[in-house]
């Protein structure tokens, strides 16, 4: 992986100066630490439902994720490495997980 | 229940889904299970028993794998009851033992916390601790025991190694009659299950070292098999394989079962004096209890295959690749298996359904899968096409007979890709699951779990299913023999039969698709399999279908216009012509109620099609 100083994704600064992402549109390769997971609707179940799966797979607060793999159709769904186990899922679910970039996590180059 | 038994001391396993629960329950309890539904319900219940070294009988209850008591489904549903003790029918357990893989403790220390709070006696399995001390991990088991209030026992289920202690530690908590302290239990709200993570993350800090060496295989593995392309074309050999096997390797035994039972039905015919009886026994339950072993072999490749592709951890996988390919029908990734298996055969597809977990994604798929094009349509097809469709070559290039077929199977896919749709888009609609799936480590499968699992597939078939289609299989006998002609009757046999009064009564039904009676009383019959309308006409016509199906196409090329017989073609793309799969619906949802509307909207498809077919093809001069 490069190694470079700024991250070349968009996204909103936080307060300690990390990039945030939501993991419903993160890249692969990107990696960094949940700071929030909030009820965001979604197109089947109520958002609180999910909201508390989500809770439950152990996307919480602090937990280390990394995008590992992306489907081939759009980009869906997507595999992350959450702290110590593998988790699947589809980006429109993801909306709610909000990540702090590592700085030097970059997207892998296209292969 | 024997009294022994009511005496037994009950236990419970529960875990995380791919924690080896199931191999530590067979571990337990050996041979001596029992699978059956819950009462209502289409959840799997398996029981099993064992002896303590002291004569003590042990009842352990298999509960479906979950990550939290505050169920989603109906398999979740019925653990957290089963644990609560408020399923009906079934008495709380005296333990309750968790169980959780060595090596993936996160999740599994917060449904911990949760089984605490039901104040039943709790002792925690670390299952697949050889993995666990492989990888180097180190756990400070009485700290951890401590900490979570409960005795622990290091197991490696598929050595049967721990497991004495195990038993031993449940014993001794069920004797000393003790219970943890009150039920406490309620649904977590997000701030609970925040907290309970927060608690989870401690315990594991203190408690646990990670790895020195950890598992490395999966990633690599994963960075091939969930490569976008290189993954999907691994995956699409897979499904080749599987469904090669599932098509070409069964067909020798399942002919040699047909030959047998046909061989069985003659010497017995020849055996016993005609009449009544003897028809009975041989064309009624002889052939009968054949065409439900006919099945067998598909159903144990399928699941020889569906079992390995679980057990390895593929099976998650496959749903990932799959996801969005069949998401786009309203379909769960899963349900591509099922479907596939249909194109060889409907009855081991809907069986396999089970590896969908939502159950409203099982039922879509269970309810399509017999429009795939499965393989007692094809001497239904050969028959109509080789009668009707002229050996003409298309642009020079393809025959036409041979587009005709391509064309009927690819009308089975897109029917019911399309019925899938409707069914996800009018009737359950806004119900879309969220697709939260844990891929799994990989693992190398136990044969012993295999053969164990292939066993029971084949009872459950056996004893659950036959019990419905042999029943159908006579009654469609009956149905086709009685009454007998009268003397000197000249038509054949089946016209004064019920089949063909029947066929003689819907028949005006019948008349604007272009059915004459000759069709109609073959269709009763053919219920018993697609393939049987073939032999059921050439009775019809009495020219003897099986036997020299040139002269039954010749006959039909003759009396049949082309108009009825595009028609019924078009017919036997939807139409439901096979008790078989209605039995094995009513036995998989457990209610009649879906072979019902199985039946209805298949004959409403079949009648459409084949009605647009009929009068288009008469308008333009067939």
């Amino acid at each position: 992986m490069r190694m470079l100083d700024t991250p070349i994704l968009a996204g909103q600064p936080s307060v300690e100066g990390a990039t945030t992402v939501r993991l419903s549109e993160a890249e692969r390769g990107q990696r960094g630490t949940i700071i929030g997971v909030s009820a965001e609707t979604s197109e089947g179940i109520a958002s609180e439902e999910l909201h508390r799966r989500l809770l439950e797979f152990g996307f919480v607060e602090g937990a280390r994720v990394e995008l590992i793999h992306e489907g081939l159709v759009g980009r869906n769904p997507i595999a992350v490495r959450l702290d110590d186990m593998r988790v699947a899922l589809r980006r429109g679910d993801a909306r709610g997980v909000l990540i702090a970039l590592d700085s030097d996590a970059l997207p892998l180059a296209a292969e | 229940m024997s009294t022994a038994f009511a005496a037994a001391t009950r236990v419970a396993l529960v875990g995380n889904p791919n924690s080896g629960k199931t191999a530590l329950f067979n571990a337990l309890t050996g041979s001596r299970q029992k699978v059956a539904n819950y009462a209502g319900v289409t959840v799997e219940r398996k029981e099993g028993h064992l002896t303590t070294p002291e004569g003590r009988t042990i009842s352990v209850l298999d509960l479906p794998g979950t990550y939290s008591l505050r169920a989603r489904s109906p398999d979740e549903m019925v653990t957290r009851d089963a644990v609560l003790g408020r399923l009906a029918g079934e008495t709380p357990p005296d333990v309750v033992v968790c169980v959780a893989d060595a090596t993936n403790l996160r999740l599994v220390l917060r449904l911990i916390l949760e089984l605490k709070q039901v104040g039943r006696p709790l002792v925690l399995a670390l299952n697949m601790f050889d993995i666990a001390q492989r990888q180097g991990l180190r756990i400070d088991i009485e700290g951890l025991s401590r900490e979570i209030g409960a005795p622990i026992v290091t197991t490696v289920a598929t050595r049967k190694r721990g497991i004495e202690e195990l038993v031993a530690k449940v014993d001794e908590l069920a004797r000393s009659g003790v219970l943890n302290g009150p039920q406490t239990w309620r649904e977590p709200d997000a701030g609970e299950i925040r907290s309970a993570h927060r608690e989870a993350q401690r315990i594991m800090k203190a408690h646990v070292l990670p790895p020195e060496r950890p598992d490395t295989w999966t990633a690599k593995i994963d960075s091939v098999l969930l490569h976008p392309v290189w993954g999907l074309v691994i995956l699409t050999a897979i499904m080749f394989v599987m469904f090669q096997a599932v098509f070409t390797w069964a067909t020798p035994v399942a002919d040699l079962i047909d030959a047998g039972f046909a061989w069985l039905a003659t010497t017995v015919g020849q055996i016993l004096p005609p009449g009544l009886l003897t028809d009975l026994l041989t064309n009624g339950i002889i052939s009968g209890v054949g065409s439900v072993l006919v099945f067998l072999p598909q159903i144990l490749i399928l699941f020889f295959f569906i079992i390995m592709l679980e057990d390895t951890g593929y099976m998650a996988r496959a749903a990932f690749l799959l996801d969005r390919i069949m998401g786009g029908a309203g379909l769960h990734g899963r349900a591509f298996i099922p479907l596939l298996s249909s194109v060889a055969c409907a009855i081991p597809g809907i069986m396999s359904t089970r590896v969908i977990d939502n159950k409203r994604d099982r039922l879509t798929t269970i309810l399509v899968a017999p429009l795939m094009t499965c393989s007692a349509r094809i001497p239904v097809y050969t028959l109509i096409i080789g009668a009707f469709i002229p050996h003409v070559k298309v642009w020079g290039l393809f025959n036409l007979p041979g587009l005709v077929m391509f064309g009927l199977y690819a009308a089975g896919i897109v029917s019911a890709l399309v019925v899938a749709f409707v069914i996800r888009t009018f009737f359950w609609r806004g119900l879309v699951e969220p697709f939260l799936m844990e891929l799994p480590a990989y693992k190398t499968p136990d044969p012993a779990n295999i053969a164990r699992n292939l066993w029971q597939r084949a009872n459950i078939f056996l004893n659950r299913a036959g019990r419905i289609i042999l029943p159908l299989m006579v009654l469609v006998w009956f149905l086709s023999t009685f009454p007998y002609p009268p003397a000197g009757a000249t038509g054949p046999a089946i016209d004064y039969s019920f089949a063909g009064m029947i066929g003689h009564f819907i028949q005006p039904i019948f008349a604007p698709i272009g059915f004459s009676w000759q069709m109609t009383v073959a269709l009763i019959p053919g219920m018993a399999a697609r393939e049987v309308a073939v032999a059921a006409l050439g009775t019809v016509y009495a020219v003897g279908g099986e036997a020299d199906p040139g002269a039954l196409s010749a006959t039909l090329a003759h009396q049949w216009s082309l108009a009825s017989g595009l028609a019924f073609l078009a017919w036997y793309i939807f139409a439901p012509q096979c008790a078989a799969t209605l039995g094995v619906v009513k036995r998989e949802t457990n209610s009649w109620k879906w072979p019902a509307i199985m039946f209805g909207y298949m004959v409403a498809l079949a009648y459409l099609a084949a009605f647009v077919t009929y009068q288009v093809a008469h308008a333009l001069g067939g």
